[in-house]
Protein backbone atom coordinates (compact mmCIF):
# COMPACT_ATOMS: atom_id res chain seq x y z
CA UNK A 1 0.00 0.00 0.00
CA UNK A 2 2.97 2.29 0.19
CA UNK A 3 3.40 2.02 -3.55
CA UNK A 4 1.76 4.46 -5.87
CA UNK A 5 1.38 2.69 -9.16
CA UNK A 6 -1.38 0.11 -9.05
CA UNK A 7 -0.44 -1.41 -12.36
CA UNK A 8 1.79 -4.38 -13.07
CA UNK A 9 4.50 -3.02 -10.88
CA UNK A 10 2.28 -3.74 -7.90
CA UNK A 11 0.46 -6.87 -8.89
CA UNK A 12 3.41 -9.12 -8.42
CA UNK A 13 3.26 -12.22 -6.33
CA UNK A 14 5.58 -15.03 -5.27
CA UNK A 15 7.60 -15.78 -8.39
CA UNK A 16 11.30 -15.69 -9.00
CA UNK A 17 11.44 -12.40 -10.84
CA UNK A 18 8.54 -10.96 -8.94
CA UNK A 19 10.67 -10.11 -5.92
CA UNK A 20 13.11 -8.22 -8.09
CA UNK A 21 10.34 -6.34 -9.85
CA UNK A 22 8.72 -5.42 -6.55
CA UNK A 23 12.06 -4.25 -5.21
CA UNK A 24 12.61 -2.06 -8.27
CA UNK A 25 9.09 -0.66 -7.99
CA UNK A 26 9.64 0.18 -4.33
CA UNK A 27 12.89 1.95 -5.11
CA UNK A 28 11.96 3.15 -8.56
CA UNK A 29 13.79 6.46 -8.33
CA UNK A 30 17.00 4.78 -7.18
CA UNK A 31 16.63 2.11 -9.87
CA UNK A 32 16.22 4.63 -12.69
CA UNK A 33 18.99 6.88 -11.45
CA UNK A 34 21.36 4.00 -10.72
CA UNK A 35 20.97 2.80 -14.26
CA UNK A 36 21.33 6.25 -15.81
CA UNK A 37 24.43 6.88 -13.72
CA UNK A 38 26.44 4.12 -15.43
CA UNK A 39 24.55 4.37 -18.69
CA UNK A 40 26.99 6.51 -20.77
CA UNK A 41 29.62 3.78 -20.41
CA UNK A 42 27.33 1.28 -22.12
CA UNK A 43 26.88 3.34 -25.27
CA UNK A 44 29.24 3.99 -28.19
CA UNK A 45 29.28 7.76 -27.58
CA UNK A 46 27.99 10.17 -24.97
CA UNK A 47 25.91 12.46 -27.19
CA UNK A 48 23.52 9.58 -27.77
CA UNK A 49 23.30 9.05 -24.02
CA UNK A 50 22.45 12.72 -23.50
CA UNK A 51 19.74 12.48 -26.16
CA UNK A 52 18.26 9.48 -24.40
CA UNK A 53 18.25 11.32 -21.07
CA UNK A 54 16.49 14.32 -22.54
CA UNK A 55 13.94 12.42 -24.57
CA UNK A 56 13.42 10.00 -21.69
CA UNK A 57 12.53 12.99 -19.51
CA UNK A 58 10.27 14.34 -22.25
CA UNK A 59 8.45 10.99 -22.51
CA UNK A 60 8.28 10.77 -18.70
CA UNK A 61 6.48 14.10 -18.52
CA UNK A 62 4.18 13.12 -21.37
CA UNK A 63 3.45 9.83 -19.64
CA UNK A 64 1.81 11.64 -16.72
CA UNK A 65 -1.06 12.64 -18.97
CA UNK A 66 -0.98 9.71 -21.38
CA UNK A 67 0.00 6.72 -19.28
CA UNK A 68 -1.17 7.61 -15.79
CA UNK A 69 -4.23 9.71 -16.55
CA UNK A 70 -5.09 7.91 -19.78
CA UNK A 71 -5.55 11.02 -21.92
CA UNK A 72 -3.83 11.24 -25.31
CA UNK A 73 -2.31 14.64 -25.97
CA UNK A 74 -0.84 15.31 -29.36
CA UNK A 75 0.55 18.68 -28.50
CA UNK A 76 3.40 18.08 -26.10
CA UNK A 77 5.91 19.37 -28.66
CA UNK A 78 4.63 22.81 -27.68
CA UNK A 79 5.94 22.42 -24.13
CA UNK A 80 9.22 20.83 -25.19
CA UNK A 81 9.66 23.60 -27.77
CA UNK A 82 8.58 26.43 -25.49
CA UNK A 83 11.05 25.25 -22.86
CA UNK A 84 13.76 25.11 -25.52
CA UNK A 85 13.01 28.49 -27.06
CA UNK A 86 12.49 30.36 -23.80
CA UNK A 87 15.79 29.09 -22.44
CA UNK A 88 17.56 29.73 -25.74
CA UNK A 89 16.13 33.21 -26.24
CA UNK A 90 17.01 34.51 -22.77
CA UNK A 91 20.53 33.13 -23.15
CA UNK A 92 21.10 34.41 -26.71
CA UNK A 93 19.32 37.77 -26.56
CA UNK A 94 19.52 38.72 -22.91
CA UNK A 95 22.65 36.98 -21.69
CA UNK A 96 20.86 35.28 -18.81
CA UNK A 97 23.01 32.67 -16.97
CA UNK A 98 22.16 29.02 -17.60
CA UNK A 99 20.40 28.15 -14.35
CA UNK A 100 17.82 30.96 -14.40
CA UNK A 101 17.50 30.41 -18.16
CA UNK A 102 16.50 26.78 -17.60
CA UNK A 103 14.00 27.83 -14.94
CA UNK A 104 12.54 30.41 -17.31
CA UNK A 105 12.21 27.67 -19.92
CA UNK A 106 10.34 25.45 -17.46
CA UNK A 107 8.01 28.29 -16.44
CA UNK A 108 7.34 29.23 -20.08
CA UNK A 109 6.36 25.64 -20.83
CA UNK A 110 4.14 25.64 -17.75
CA UNK A 111 2.36 28.80 -18.90
CA UNK A 112 1.91 27.29 -22.36
CA UNK A 113 0.48 24.13 -20.80
CA UNK A 114 -1.83 26.19 -18.58
CA UNK A 115 -3.29 28.02 -21.59
CA UNK A 116 -3.52 25.02 -23.93
CA UNK A 117 -4.74 22.82 -21.07
CA UNK A 118 -7.49 25.27 -20.11
CA UNK A 119 -8.91 24.99 -23.62
CA UNK A 120 -8.22 21.31 -24.24
CA UNK A 121 -9.52 19.89 -20.94
CA UNK A 122 -13.03 20.95 -21.96
CA UNK A 123 -12.93 18.16 -24.53
CA UNK A 124 -12.46 14.41 -24.33
CA UNK A 125 -10.94 11.54 -26.29
CA UNK A 126 -10.05 12.19 -29.90
CA UNK A 127 -11.16 15.82 -29.59
CA UNK A 128 -8.63 16.33 -26.84
CA UNK A 129 -5.89 14.98 -29.10
CA UNK A 130 -7.04 17.18 -31.97
CA UNK A 131 -7.33 20.37 -29.91
CA UNK A 132 -3.88 19.88 -28.41
CA UNK A 133 -2.47 19.16 -31.86
CA UNK A 134 -4.05 22.28 -33.36
CA UNK A 135 -2.98 24.56 -30.50
CA UNK A 136 0.58 23.25 -30.51
CA UNK A 137 0.78 23.95 -34.24
CA UNK A 138 -0.39 27.49 -33.46
CA UNK A 139 2.61 27.79 -31.14
CA UNK A 140 4.82 26.44 -33.93
CA UNK A 141 3.68 29.09 -36.42
CA UNK A 142 3.80 31.85 -33.85
CA UNK A 143 7.44 31.10 -33.02
CA UNK A 144 8.18 30.59 -36.72
CA UNK A 145 6.89 34.11 -37.47
CA UNK A 146 8.79 35.78 -34.61
CA UNK A 147 11.95 35.59 -36.65
CA UNK A 148 13.88 38.33 -34.84
CA UNK A 149 13.53 36.51 -31.58
CA UNK A 150 13.43 32.87 -32.61
CA UNK A 151 15.52 32.75 -35.77
CA UNK A 152 12.48 31.50 -37.70
CA UNK A 153 13.08 28.65 -40.09
CA UNK A 154 16.78 28.39 -39.29
CA UNK A 155 16.13 27.88 -35.64
CA UNK A 156 17.77 29.77 -32.81
CA UNK A 157 21.54 29.62 -32.96
CA UNK A 158 24.21 30.46 -30.46
CA UNK A 159 22.86 28.98 -27.24
CA UNK A 160 26.44 28.69 -26.13
CA UNK A 161 26.75 27.53 -22.59
CA UNK A 162 30.15 25.95 -22.12
CA UNK A 163 31.56 26.96 -18.78
CA UNK A 164 29.30 26.31 -15.86
CA UNK A 165 31.12 28.68 -13.48
CA UNK A 166 30.02 26.84 -10.40
CA UNK A 167 31.64 28.05 -7.19
CA UNK A 168 34.72 25.94 -6.58
CA UNK A 169 34.11 23.80 -9.65
CA UNK A 170 35.52 24.41 -13.07
CA UNK A 171 33.34 22.33 -15.35
CA UNK A 172 32.99 22.64 -19.08
CA UNK A 173 30.19 21.19 -21.16
CA UNK A 174 32.64 20.69 -23.99
CA UNK A 175 33.55 17.47 -22.24
CA UNK A 176 30.80 15.03 -23.27
CA UNK A 177 30.82 13.09 -20.02
CA UNK A 178 30.56 16.29 -17.98
CA UNK A 179 27.65 17.36 -20.13
CA UNK A 180 25.98 14.02 -19.53
CA UNK A 181 26.20 14.38 -15.77
CA UNK A 182 25.14 18.01 -15.99
CA UNK A 183 21.91 16.92 -17.71
CA UNK A 184 21.68 13.90 -15.42
CA UNK A 185 21.60 16.16 -12.33
CA UNK A 186 18.44 17.84 -13.64
CA UNK A 187 16.87 14.57 -14.74
CA UNK A 188 17.58 13.08 -11.30
CA UNK A 189 15.70 15.85 -9.53
CA UNK A 190 12.88 15.61 -12.07
CA UNK A 191 12.55 11.83 -11.70
CA UNK A 192 12.43 12.18 -7.93
CA UNK A 193 9.77 14.90 -8.14
CA UNK A 194 7.78 12.85 -10.63
CA UNK A 195 7.79 9.81 -8.38
CA UNK A 196 6.78 11.97 -5.44
CA UNK A 197 3.79 13.35 -7.37
CA UNK A 198 2.71 9.87 -8.45
CA UNK A 199 2.85 8.72 -4.83
CA UNK A 200 0.80 11.67 -3.61
CA UNK A 201 -3.00 11.81 -3.29
CA UNK A 202 -3.03 13.60 -6.64
CA UNK A 203 -1.32 10.55 -8.14
CA UNK A 204 -4.36 8.58 -7.01
CA UNK A 205 -6.58 11.14 -8.72
CA UNK A 206 -4.71 10.50 -12.00
CA UNK A 207 -5.31 6.76 -11.69
CA UNK A 208 -8.94 7.28 -10.81
CA UNK A 209 -9.48 9.49 -13.84
CA UNK A 210 -7.89 6.86 -16.05
CA UNK A 211 -9.96 4.08 -14.50
CA UNK A 212 -13.35 5.76 -14.35
CA UNK A 213 -13.97 9.43 -14.87
CA UNK A 214 -17.64 9.30 -13.89
CA UNK A 215 -16.97 7.54 -10.63
CA UNK A 216 -14.17 9.98 -9.82
CA UNK A 217 -16.61 12.84 -10.40
CA UNK A 218 -19.18 11.22 -8.13
CA UNK A 219 -16.46 10.87 -5.47
CA UNK A 220 -16.05 14.64 -5.56
CA UNK A 221 -13.29 15.17 -8.11
CA UNK A 222 -13.49 18.27 -10.28
CA UNK A 223 -12.49 16.41 -13.43
CA UNK A 224 -11.66 19.42 -15.62
CA UNK A 225 -9.51 21.11 -12.99
CA UNK A 226 -7.67 17.92 -12.07
CA UNK A 227 -6.91 17.19 -15.71
CA UNK A 228 -5.72 20.74 -16.15
CA UNK A 229 -3.36 20.47 -13.19
CA UNK A 230 -1.94 17.19 -14.50
CA UNK A 231 -1.51 18.78 -17.91
CA UNK A 232 0.43 21.71 -16.44
CA UNK A 233 2.68 19.48 -14.33
CA UNK A 234 3.32 17.34 -17.38
CA UNK A 235 4.14 20.49 -19.36
CA UNK A 236 6.69 21.56 -16.75
CA UNK A 237 8.61 18.29 -17.07
CA UNK A 238 8.55 18.47 -20.87
CA UNK A 239 9.67 22.09 -20.67
CA UNK A 240 12.68 21.06 -18.59
CA UNK A 241 13.54 18.45 -21.21
CA UNK A 242 13.32 21.14 -23.89
CA UNK A 243 15.42 23.60 -21.92
CA UNK A 244 18.15 20.99 -21.45
CA UNK A 245 17.99 20.15 -25.14
CA UNK A 246 18.68 23.79 -26.07
CA UNK A 247 21.86 23.72 -23.99
CA UNK A 248 22.79 20.27 -25.23
CA UNK A 249 22.46 21.15 -28.93
CA UNK A 250 23.53 24.82 -28.55
CA UNK A 251 20.77 25.58 -31.04
CA UNK A 252 16.98 25.32 -30.94
CA UNK A 253 15.73 23.77 -34.16
CA UNK A 254 12.23 24.85 -35.18
CA UNK A 255 11.42 21.12 -35.41
CA UNK A 256 11.34 20.95 -31.61
CA UNK A 257 7.91 22.58 -31.84
CA UNK A 258 6.71 20.51 -34.76
CA UNK A 259 4.01 17.91 -34.20
CA UNK A 260 6.56 15.31 -35.21
CA UNK A 261 8.12 15.88 -31.79
CA UNK A 262 4.72 15.24 -30.14
CA UNK A 263 4.63 12.00 -32.10
CA UNK A 264 8.03 11.05 -30.66
CA UNK A 265 6.66 11.30 -27.12
CA UNK A 266 3.70 9.08 -28.04
CA UNK A 267 5.95 6.54 -29.76
CA UNK A 268 8.52 6.39 -26.98
CA UNK A 269 5.81 6.00 -24.33
CA UNK A 270 4.09 3.21 -26.24
CA UNK A 271 7.35 1.48 -27.12
CA UNK A 272 8.60 1.57 -23.53
CA UNK A 273 5.26 0.90 -21.85
CA UNK A 274 2.67 3.54 -21.09
CA UNK A 275 1.88 4.11 -17.45
CA UNK A 276 5.06 2.45 -16.21
CA UNK A 277 7.76 4.35 -14.40
CA UNK A 278 10.69 2.96 -16.40
CA UNK A 279 8.86 2.80 -19.71
CA UNK A 280 9.62 6.29 -21.02
CA UNK A 281 13.37 5.86 -20.60
CA UNK A 282 13.25 2.35 -22.08
CA UNK A 283 11.25 3.73 -25.00
CA UNK A 284 13.60 6.65 -25.58
CA UNK A 285 16.58 4.30 -25.38
CA UNK A 286 15.10 1.81 -27.84
CA UNK A 287 13.97 4.43 -30.29
CA UNK A 288 17.15 6.49 -30.34
CA UNK A 289 19.54 3.52 -30.38
CA UNK A 290 17.59 1.98 -33.25
CA UNK A 291 17.65 5.26 -35.10
CA UNK A 292 21.38 5.46 -34.51
CA UNK A 293 22.11 1.92 -35.62
CA UNK A 294 19.83 1.78 -38.63
CA UNK A 295 20.97 5.16 -39.93
CA UNK A 296 24.40 3.63 -40.45
CA UNK A 297 22.86 1.07 -42.80
CA UNK A 298 20.20 3.04 -44.62
CA UNK A 299 18.81 6.55 -44.71
CA UNK A 300 15.32 5.04 -44.64
CA UNK A 301 15.60 4.27 -40.94
CA UNK A 302 12.11 5.56 -40.26
CA UNK A 303 10.69 2.72 -42.34
CA UNK A 304 12.26 0.15 -40.04
CA UNK A 305 11.44 1.97 -36.82
CA UNK A 306 7.88 2.36 -38.10
CA UNK A 307 7.60 -1.35 -38.83
CA UNK A 308 8.92 -2.19 -35.38
CA UNK A 309 6.47 0.22 -33.82
CA UNK A 310 3.54 -1.44 -35.58
CA UNK A 311 4.87 -4.84 -34.49
CA UNK A 312 4.89 -3.72 -30.88
CA UNK A 313 1.43 -2.17 -31.00
CA UNK A 314 0.01 -5.37 -32.49
CA UNK A 315 1.82 -7.99 -30.43
CA UNK A 316 3.13 -6.22 -27.33
CA UNK A 317 0.70 -3.42 -26.59
CA UNK A 318 2.11 -3.11 -23.08
CA UNK A 319 5.41 -1.95 -24.55
CA UNK A 320 8.84 -3.34 -23.76
CA UNK A 321 8.93 -2.59 -20.07
CA UNK A 322 5.23 -3.26 -19.60
CA UNK A 323 5.62 -6.69 -21.22
CA UNK A 324 8.65 -7.54 -19.06
CA UNK A 325 6.71 -6.58 -15.96
CA UNK A 326 3.77 -8.63 -17.09
CA UNK A 327 5.94 -11.71 -17.66
CA UNK A 328 7.73 -11.29 -14.38
CA UNK A 329 4.56 -10.91 -12.38
CA UNK A 330 2.47 -13.60 -14.07
CA UNK B 1 -35.95 29.43 1.02
CA UNK B 2 -35.65 28.30 4.59
CA UNK B 3 -35.55 24.79 5.84
CA UNK B 4 -38.67 24.89 7.94
CA UNK B 5 -39.65 21.25 7.63
CA UNK B 6 -37.97 17.93 8.09
CA UNK B 7 -37.46 17.39 4.37
CA UNK B 8 -33.91 16.67 3.32
CA UNK B 9 -34.61 16.86 -0.41
CA UNK B 10 -37.35 18.58 -2.33
CA UNK B 11 -38.04 18.55 -6.06
CA UNK B 12 -40.19 21.45 -7.18
CA UNK B 13 -42.09 21.22 -10.47
CA UNK B 14 -39.29 19.33 -12.16
CA UNK B 15 -39.57 18.67 -15.89
CA UNK B 16 -37.06 17.08 -18.19
CA UNK B 17 -37.29 17.09 -21.95
CA UNK B 18 -34.94 15.37 -24.37
CA UNK B 19 -35.68 16.99 -27.72
CA UNK B 20 -39.39 16.53 -28.23
CA UNK B 21 -39.69 13.76 -25.66
CA UNK B 22 -40.89 14.67 -22.19
CA UNK B 23 -39.28 12.26 -19.72
CA UNK B 24 -40.51 14.09 -16.63
CA UNK B 25 -43.48 16.40 -16.44
CA UNK B 26 -43.94 18.78 -13.55
CA UNK B 27 -42.96 16.40 -10.76
CA UNK B 28 -43.01 17.82 -7.23
CA UNK B 29 -41.90 15.48 -4.44
CA UNK B 30 -40.48 15.88 -0.97
CA UNK B 31 -38.23 13.42 0.82
CA UNK B 32 -38.44 13.46 4.63
CA UNK B 33 -35.22 13.21 6.59
CA UNK B 34 -34.30 9.79 7.92
CA UNK B 35 -36.71 7.80 5.80
CA UNK B 36 -36.16 5.18 3.16
CA UNK B 37 -38.08 6.26 0.10
CA UNK B 38 -38.36 4.08 -2.96
CA UNK B 39 -39.12 5.46 -6.38
CA UNK B 40 -40.91 2.87 -8.44
CA UNK B 41 -42.70 2.67 -11.73
CA UNK B 42 -42.92 0.56 -14.86
CA UNK B 43 -40.28 0.71 -17.58
CA UNK B 44 -40.04 4.16 -19.13
CA UNK B 45 -41.77 5.82 -16.20
CA UNK B 46 -38.95 8.34 -15.84
CA UNK B 47 -37.41 6.81 -12.71
CA UNK B 48 -33.84 6.96 -13.92
CA UNK B 49 -34.28 10.45 -15.35
CA UNK B 50 -35.67 11.61 -12.02
CA UNK B 51 -32.77 9.91 -10.23
CA UNK B 52 -30.26 11.62 -12.49
CA UNK B 53 -31.88 15.00 -11.95
CA UNK B 54 -31.94 14.77 -8.15
CA UNK B 55 -28.43 13.30 -8.04
CA UNK B 56 -27.06 16.11 -10.19
CA UNK B 57 -26.03 14.14 -13.27
CA UNK B 58 -27.79 16.82 -15.33
CA UNK B 59 -29.95 19.81 -14.45
CA UNK B 60 -33.70 19.61 -15.15
CA UNK B 61 -35.18 21.49 -18.12
CA UNK B 62 -37.46 23.22 -15.66
CA UNK B 63 -37.99 23.20 -11.95
CA UNK B 64 -35.74 23.34 -8.93
CA UNK B 65 -34.13 20.96 -6.47
CA UNK B 66 -33.51 21.82 -2.82
CA UNK B 67 -31.25 20.02 -0.38
CA UNK B 68 -31.90 20.96 3.25
CA UNK B 69 -33.71 24.05 2.03
CA UNK B 70 -30.79 25.17 -0.14
CA UNK B 71 -31.18 25.18 -3.89
CA UNK B 72 -28.84 22.72 -5.62
CA UNK B 73 -30.25 22.91 -9.15
CA UNK B 74 -27.34 23.01 -11.58
CA UNK B 75 -24.68 22.52 -8.93
CA UNK B 76 -21.78 20.60 -10.57
CA UNK B 77 -21.77 16.87 -9.89
CA UNK B 78 -18.45 16.84 -8.06
CA UNK B 79 -19.82 19.13 -5.35
CA UNK B 80 -22.54 16.70 -4.35
CA UNK B 81 -20.20 14.43 -2.42
CA UNK B 82 -19.03 17.37 -0.35
CA UNK B 83 -22.62 18.42 0.33
CA UNK B 84 -23.20 14.96 1.72
CA UNK B 85 -25.14 13.47 -1.17
CA UNK B 86 -23.73 10.24 -2.53
CA UNK B 87 -25.00 7.91 -5.22
CA UNK B 88 -24.47 4.53 -6.75
CA UNK B 89 -24.99 4.09 -10.45
CA UNK B 90 -27.39 1.76 -12.20
CA UNK B 91 -24.49 0.14 -14.01
CA UNK B 92 -21.69 -0.92 -11.68
CA UNK B 93 -19.22 1.90 -11.46
CA UNK B 94 -15.97 1.24 -9.62
CA UNK B 95 -12.27 1.65 -10.42
CA UNK B 96 -11.66 -1.77 -12.02
CA UNK B 97 -7.85 -1.93 -11.87
CA UNK B 98 -7.52 -0.73 -8.31
CA UNK B 99 -7.88 -3.05 -5.34
CA UNK B 100 -11.00 -2.86 -3.21
CA UNK B 101 -9.08 -1.06 -0.49
CA UNK B 102 -7.56 1.41 -2.95
CA UNK B 103 -11.00 2.10 -4.38
CA UNK B 104 -12.44 3.08 -1.03
CA UNK B 105 -9.32 4.85 0.15
CA UNK B 106 -9.45 7.01 -2.95
CA UNK B 107 -13.06 7.96 -2.26
CA UNK B 108 -12.14 8.90 1.32
CA UNK B 109 -9.14 10.87 0.13
CA UNK B 110 -11.42 12.88 -2.18
CA UNK B 111 -12.99 14.51 0.83
CA UNK B 112 -9.83 16.27 1.96
CA UNK B 113 -6.86 15.82 -0.39
CA UNK B 114 -7.91 16.55 -3.93
CA UNK B 115 -4.96 18.64 -5.09
CA UNK B 116 -2.18 17.47 -2.79
CA UNK B 117 0.73 16.63 -5.09
CA UNK B 118 3.29 16.28 -2.37
CA UNK B 119 2.53 14.18 0.71
CA UNK B 120 3.06 10.45 0.16
CA UNK B 121 -0.27 8.64 0.33
CA UNK B 122 1.06 6.18 2.89
CA UNK B 123 1.18 8.98 5.47
CA UNK B 124 -2.59 9.11 5.65
CA UNK B 125 -2.91 6.05 7.87
CA UNK B 126 -6.34 7.08 9.12
CA UNK B 127 -7.73 6.94 5.58
CA UNK B 128 -6.70 3.33 5.28
CA UNK B 129 -8.37 2.53 8.58
CA UNK B 130 -11.56 4.27 7.51
CA UNK B 131 -11.47 2.40 4.22
CA UNK B 132 -11.07 -0.91 6.03
CA UNK B 133 -14.03 -0.03 8.26
CA UNK B 134 -16.21 0.74 5.26
CA UNK B 135 -15.21 -2.50 3.56
CA UNK B 136 -16.20 -4.33 6.70
CA UNK B 137 -19.56 -2.58 6.72
CA UNK B 138 -20.33 -3.85 3.19
CA UNK B 139 -18.88 -7.26 4.06
CA UNK B 140 -15.86 -7.09 1.79
CA UNK B 141 -13.30 -7.27 4.56
CA UNK B 142 -11.83 -10.46 3.13
CA UNK B 143 -11.12 -8.84 -0.22
CA UNK B 144 -8.96 -5.80 0.57
CA UNK B 145 -6.27 -6.59 -1.94
CA UNK B 146 -8.32 -8.01 -4.78
CA UNK B 147 -8.70 -5.90 -7.89
CA UNK B 148 -12.23 -4.57 -8.21
CA UNK B 149 -12.53 -6.14 -11.66
CA UNK B 150 -11.95 -9.58 -10.14
CA UNK B 151 -14.78 -9.28 -7.62
CA UNK B 152 -18.14 -10.96 -8.22
CA UNK B 153 -20.96 -8.79 -9.50
CA UNK B 154 -22.67 -8.51 -6.12
CA UNK B 155 -19.35 -7.69 -4.47
CA UNK B 156 -18.67 -4.94 -6.98
CA UNK B 157 -22.06 -3.41 -6.20
CA UNK B 158 -21.27 -3.60 -2.50
CA UNK B 159 -17.92 -1.96 -3.21
CA UNK B 160 -19.68 0.82 -5.04
CA UNK B 161 -21.87 1.41 -2.00
CA UNK B 162 -18.72 1.61 0.11
CA UNK B 163 -17.41 4.24 -2.33
CA UNK B 164 -20.63 6.20 -1.91
CA UNK B 165 -20.42 5.94 1.88
CA UNK B 166 -16.88 7.32 1.88
CA UNK B 167 -18.14 10.90 1.94
CA UNK B 168 -20.22 10.05 5.00
CA UNK B 169 -23.40 11.13 3.21
CA UNK B 170 -26.54 12.24 4.95
CA UNK B 171 -28.41 11.36 1.77
CA UNK B 172 -27.70 8.17 -0.14
CA UNK B 173 -29.14 7.72 -3.62
CA UNK B 174 -29.19 4.22 -5.08
CA UNK B 175 -30.17 3.48 -8.66
CA UNK B 176 -31.46 -0.10 -8.93
CA UNK B 177 -28.88 -1.49 -6.50
CA UNK B 178 -29.98 -5.08 -7.09
CA UNK B 179 -29.91 -4.95 -10.91
CA UNK B 180 -28.49 -8.15 -12.36
CA UNK B 181 -28.10 -9.83 -8.98
CA UNK B 182 -28.78 -13.41 -8.04
CA UNK B 183 -31.50 -13.98 -5.39
CA UNK B 184 -28.86 -14.53 -2.69
CA UNK B 185 -27.00 -11.36 -3.64
CA UNK B 186 -30.29 -9.46 -3.73
CA UNK B 187 -31.15 -10.57 -0.20
CA UNK B 188 -27.71 -9.53 1.05
CA UNK B 189 -28.01 -6.15 -0.67
CA UNK B 190 -31.45 -5.54 0.81
CA UNK B 191 -30.13 -6.34 4.27
CA UNK B 192 -27.30 -3.90 3.69
CA UNK B 193 -29.70 -1.17 2.54
CA UNK B 194 -31.85 -1.65 5.66
CA UNK B 195 -28.75 -1.28 7.83
CA UNK B 196 -27.64 1.85 5.95
CA UNK B 197 -31.10 3.40 6.13
CA UNK B 198 -31.00 3.19 9.91
CA UNK B 199 -28.39 5.93 9.95
CA UNK B 200 -29.28 8.18 7.02
CA UNK B 201 -31.85 9.10 4.44
CA UNK B 202 -31.94 6.68 1.54
CA UNK B 203 -33.67 7.18 -1.79
CA UNK B 204 -33.84 4.10 -3.91
CA UNK B 205 -34.92 3.62 -7.49
CA UNK B 206 -36.26 0.14 -8.08
CA UNK B 207 -38.05 -1.57 -10.88
CA UNK B 208 -39.22 -4.55 -8.87
CA UNK B 209 -42.00 -3.31 -6.60
CA UNK B 210 -42.09 -6.39 -4.40
CA UNK B 211 -38.49 -5.85 -3.33
CA UNK B 212 -39.11 -2.46 -1.82
CA UNK B 213 -42.60 -2.91 -0.40
CA UNK B 214 -41.35 -4.48 2.78
CA UNK B 215 -38.44 -2.16 3.53
CA UNK B 216 -39.57 1.33 2.47
CA UNK B 217 -41.14 3.95 4.67
CA UNK B 218 -42.52 5.69 1.63
CA UNK B 219 -43.12 4.93 -2.01
CA UNK B 220 -43.24 7.29 -4.94
CA UNK B 221 -44.82 5.96 -8.10
CA UNK B 222 -43.94 7.52 -11.42
CA UNK B 223 -45.79 6.78 -14.61
CA UNK B 224 -45.16 8.34 -18.04
CA UNK B 225 -42.95 10.94 -16.41
CA UNK B 226 -45.63 12.08 -13.97
CA UNK B 227 -46.16 11.56 -10.29
CA UNK B 228 -48.89 8.95 -10.04
CA UNK B 229 -48.98 8.31 -6.32
CA UNK B 230 -47.03 8.70 -3.13
CA UNK B 231 -47.43 7.46 0.39
CA UNK B 232 -46.79 4.49 2.62
CA UNK B 233 -46.53 1.09 0.98
CA UNK B 234 -50.05 0.31 2.19
CA UNK B 235 -51.43 3.55 0.71
CA UNK B 236 -49.79 2.80 -2.60
CA UNK B 237 -50.91 -0.80 -2.62
CA UNK B 238 -54.47 0.36 -2.07
CA UNK B 239 -54.28 3.01 -4.80
CA UNK B 240 -56.49 2.06 -7.74
CA UNK B 241 -54.43 4.03 -10.27
CA UNK B 242 -51.28 2.22 -9.24
CA UNK B 243 -52.97 -1.16 -9.41
CA UNK B 244 -54.18 -0.37 -12.88
CA UNK B 245 -50.88 0.79 -14.45
CA UNK B 246 -48.44 -1.24 -12.49
CA UNK B 247 -49.62 -4.12 -10.41
CA UNK B 248 -52.22 -5.09 -12.95
CA UNK B 249 -49.54 -6.02 -15.41
CA UNK B 250 -49.22 -9.27 -13.53
CA UNK B 251 -45.52 -9.76 -13.95
CA UNK B 252 -44.37 -7.93 -10.89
Amino acid sequence: MTLANPQEELNVSGRRLAGLVALMARHRVAAVLGFLLVFPFLLPYEALAVNILIYGLFALGFNMVFGYMGVLSFGHAAFFGLGSYATGIVIVHYGVPWLPAILIGVVAAGIGAAVIGALATRTRGIYFAMVTLALSQCVYYLVYQLEDLSGGENGLRGVDVYDLNLPGLNLTLLDPLTKYYFVFAFVAVAVWLFSRILASPFGAVLEALRENENRARACGIDVARSKWLAFVISGLFCGLAGALNAIHLTIVPIESLHYHTSGLAVMMSLLGGMGTFFGPFVGALTFLVLEDVITLVTIHWQLFVGALFVFFILFFPRGIWGTLLHWASR
Amino acid sequence: MTNTDTNILRAEKVSMRFGGFTALNDVSVTFPEGQLTAIIGPNGAGKSTFFNVISGAFPPSQGRIFFRGKEITGVPQHRFARLGIAKSFQITNVFPQLTALENVRFAIQCMSQRFNVWTPRGRFREMEEQAAALLQMVELDKHHHRLAMNLAHGEQRALEIALALACNPSLLLLDEPTAGMSPEETTAMMDLIIRLAAQRTVILVEHKMKLVMGISNRLIVLHHGELLAEGTPDDVRANDEVRRVYLGQGNH
